[in-house]
């Protein structure tokens, strides 16, 4: 394992002497690693000289950072409040039938997919609205649903 | 033949509607077929439902937006054009022609949008074109002091939602005795329903950048954050190019001007936090903290970040601050209302004809802006209510529609101004539905400080899904009440204060509704599915056997050619026979 946070010598270097560095940070390793495992947060708590409870302490206040490993693609739906009433929730069902989630899962068992829930997006007015990975989908129904994950598959 | 520009809206809302592609066939189009078309980008004009929107000017038919541009067309369009050919359809917006939004804008005046859709804005000289970082040069030559007197005296409100004066909280900042100050961008827009600070932020960053750095000079500051939500790429990346170019043009960094001031600004992503947009635990979220609010005083302009002196104002408000220095306070002051002067942003959502970012003068009718900017309802469904305020806001009820766009008169029908969000329903939508979904979002995000935000909200939370699922009782709405008392009285920020405020007012304006579910076990606008049954209107029916087919339980029958029936004790009020019928024989009760 030893050799997996040797990626993260670069990164850790730059935060050193920064103050409020740590946000920024987790980020970053986060964008590296995919997800914040206890290792990860127990190794950067020992380089930067952080209580390894603060690191944990933002890791989960904060909805962005994930502790568990990740699907390769990102599914968000936006539940925000113009979705909320176009049906978001009819959206998310049709997601959560297609990609046949494992129960109390988010990430499909081929780590292929992880869907999350957002609470806004910000394009209302293309409500109901998804988002996977940086791309954005608008006016969605729930039967355009599968379309959309194909472009995804592969 | 003249060179005409061709402009295409790539804001976040254009690229999610296909303008990337529209934008990509033009310029290989131009590539192959060399024509005399200047090729540029913007960002959001504000029309987000006419998306993806493209500007010509330049030919004799004058400036025209088209709306729902596609790559199949817009080729087509633009050769049109040069020929002086204008479009059959989907103009929207012209100068010579009838664009069919023009009276969209008639009753709108952009002060904080004035380059949004207009200027490139990764492009500084466009900036600069507009008059951009003259007021920063004026406000070099002026005194602080009168710098921040011309500020109280245009009368700006924090337009962040609760509308404290900008002017003053600039003085209580500016009189903080210390070496080292802060300001700060709140552009962490969290609101469900809100887009207005993304679509000035990706459409006009230096206006904000400029409002920033006069606003530390006469403050005494020498550095700055923009703390934006990550969920903004755009915003963030438009931000960094014009802070970029923005130093690299002397406006921002050491001696800017070569005057004996300097500023240095930093961007700080939000990672996902709702409460990060408290200006407390904004700053503790800055430090690397969890986002956790604490107790005023000391107001930051005392002891903020890294306890020293900052001030903190939202998106909307730095972005007017360039204006007022450079237009004076009285000009600012002749829109608006004596105690609300200015614009305000509202970003128009839910069941609106004319979805998108508007800009209005202070003191407009509620009324005015749906039915005048807005264009009024989507659908034939007539109005039920629109929510201002997010979260922390309420629903405002047709009876209340003559309400003006001020902060006082708002906030005297139990919603409040908020940053902007407008989110309009229709009566489709169920009340108590709408105030179970704003308390399951604050209950979510709520950061757990203050008991009475953390379980009160969760004890509200469960009351009202109850009520959804027919399971209320009548002693359930005082109860709401009384816990609704105690949440505000015992919460330290904003989130918690105004938490119960949607529920308050879907109470004070649609009682009814409620003891619809309660007593009556009926869900009126059908949304609350435990509460609403199918059932086939024999009349209607065909017996073509199509909801029966798509019955994923079997619960309905009937012969062929005979009218079919629901089993109700089956039924798991899935919707799949209603969708399934193409004669409408389907109703949902």
């Amino acid at each position: 394992m030893e050799q997996d946070f040797k990626a993260l010598d670069a990164i850790l270097a730059k935060y050193r002497d920064r103050k409020g560095f740590l946000i920024p940070l987790l980020q970053e390793v986060q964008n590296e690693l995919g997800y914040l495992s206890q290792e990860t947060m127990k190794h950067i708590a020992i380089e930067m000289q952080v209580p390894a409870a603060d690191i944990f302490g933002v890791a989960t206040f904060y909805s962005m950072f994930r502790l568990k490993p990740q699907g390769k693609h990102i599914i968000r739906v936006c539940k925000g409040t113009a979705c909320h009433v176009s049906d978001a929730d009819g959206i998310k069902k049709a997601l959560v039938e297609a990609l046949q989630l494992p129960d109390g899962e988010n990430t499909t068992a081929d780590m292929h997919f992880t869907l999350m829930e957002v609470a806004c997006l910000g394009c209302c007015s293309l409500a109901p609205v998804i988002m996977v990975d940086d791309m954005t989908f608008g006016k969605l129904v729930p039967e355009a649903i599968p379309e959309v994950l194909e472009k995804f598959r592969y | 033949m003249n060179e005409i520009s061709v402009k295409v809206g790539l804001a976040s809302c254009g690229v999610a509607a296909g303008a990337r592609d529209v934008y990509l066939k033009l310029e290989e189009y131009l590539a192959a077929n060399p024509l005399p078309v200047k090729l540029m980008q913007t960002a959001c004009i504000g029309m987000c439902f006419e998306e993806p929107i493209v500007e010509f000017s330049g030919s004799q038919l004058g400036r025209m937006h088209v709306g729902k541009a596609s790559p199949d067309s817009i080729i087509q369009i633009m050769e049109d054009y040069l020929k002086g050919i204008a479009p059959n359809q989907n103009v929207i917006l012209a100068e010579k022609l009838a664009g069919t939004h023009n009276e969209l804008l008639a009753n709108q005046h952009r002060i904080v949008l004035r380059n949004c859709g207009v200027i490139d804005p990764k492009s500084l000289a466009d900036y600069e074109a507009q008059g951009g970082y003259q007021a920063l040069k004026k406000a070099l030559t002026m005194d602080k002091a009168a710098i921040i007197e011309e500020i109280k005296a245009s009368g700006l409100r924090g337009r962040g939602g609760a509308g404290f004066s900008t002017g003053l909280k600039w003085t209580f900042a500016a009189k903080a005795i210390s070496e080292k100050k802060y300001v700060v961008c709140n552009a962490d827009e969290g609101d469900p329903g809100a887009f207005m600070d993304r679509s000035a932020l990706e459409g006009d960053p230096h206006n904000v950048i400029e409002g920033m750095i006069i606003g530390a000079y006469a403050m005494g500051a020498d550095e700055g954050y923009i703390y934006c939500r990550a969920e903004y790429p755009m915003a963030i990346e438009h931000l960094k190019i014009a802070i970029d170019a923005a130093e690299a043009k002397g406006y921002l960094g050491k001696n800017i001007l070569g005057s004996d001031f300097s500023f240095d600004l930093h961007i700080k992503e939000g990672a996902g936090a709702f409460v990060c947009g408290e200006e407390t635990a904004l700053m503790q979220s800055i430090e690397g903290k969890r986002g956790m609010p604490t107790i005023r005083p000391p107001f930051p302009a005392e002891k903020g970040l890294w306890g020293k002196p900052t001030n903190i104002n939202n998106v909307e408000t730095w972005a007017n601050v360039a204006w007022i220095i450079m237009n004076g306070a009285e000009a600012f002051r002749a829109f608006g209302t004596e105690k609300s002067p200015g614009t305000k942003v509202f970003a128009l959502a839910g069941k609106i004809a004319g979805s998108g970012l508007i800009e209005v003068p202070m003191g407009i009718p509620i009324k005015d802006i749906i039915y005048k900017v807005g264009g009024g309802m989507k659908t034939a469904k007539p109005f039920k209510a629109v929510q201002m305020g997010g979260p922390s806001g309420g629903c405002i009820p047709a009876e209340k529609l003559d309400t003006i766009v001020d902060y006082d008169s708002i906030t005297a029908t139990g919603a409040i101004m908020g940053s902007g969000g407008m989110v309009v329903m229709d009566s489709g939508t169920c009340m108590v539905d709408v105030a179970r979904f704003f308390l399951n979002f604050t209950q979510n995000e709520s950061c757990g400080k203050c008991t009475f935000c953390r379980i009160g909200t969760k004890r509200m939370l469960e009351i009202l899904t109850r009520i959804t699922e027919g399971k209320g009782k009548l002693e359930d709405i005082e109860e709401l009440q009384e816990l609704s008392e105690n949440i505000i009285k015992g919460s330290l920020c904003g989130l918690g204060q105004t938490a119960p405020n949607p529920v308050l007012t879907t109470l004070r304006y649609f009682k009814d509704e409620y003891l619809a579910h309660i007593v009556d076990k009926r869900c009126p606008a059908g949304v609350c599915t435990a509460l609403v049954s199918y059932r086939i209107i024999p009349e209607k029916c065909i017996g073509c056997t199509a909801c029966a087919r798509m019955c994923p339980v079997n619960c309905i029958s009937g012969t062929v050619k005979q009218a079919h029936v629901i089993d109700a004790s089956k039924c798991i009020k899935c919707g799949a026979c209603q969708k399934a019928c193409k004669f409408e024989a389907v109703i949902k009760e």
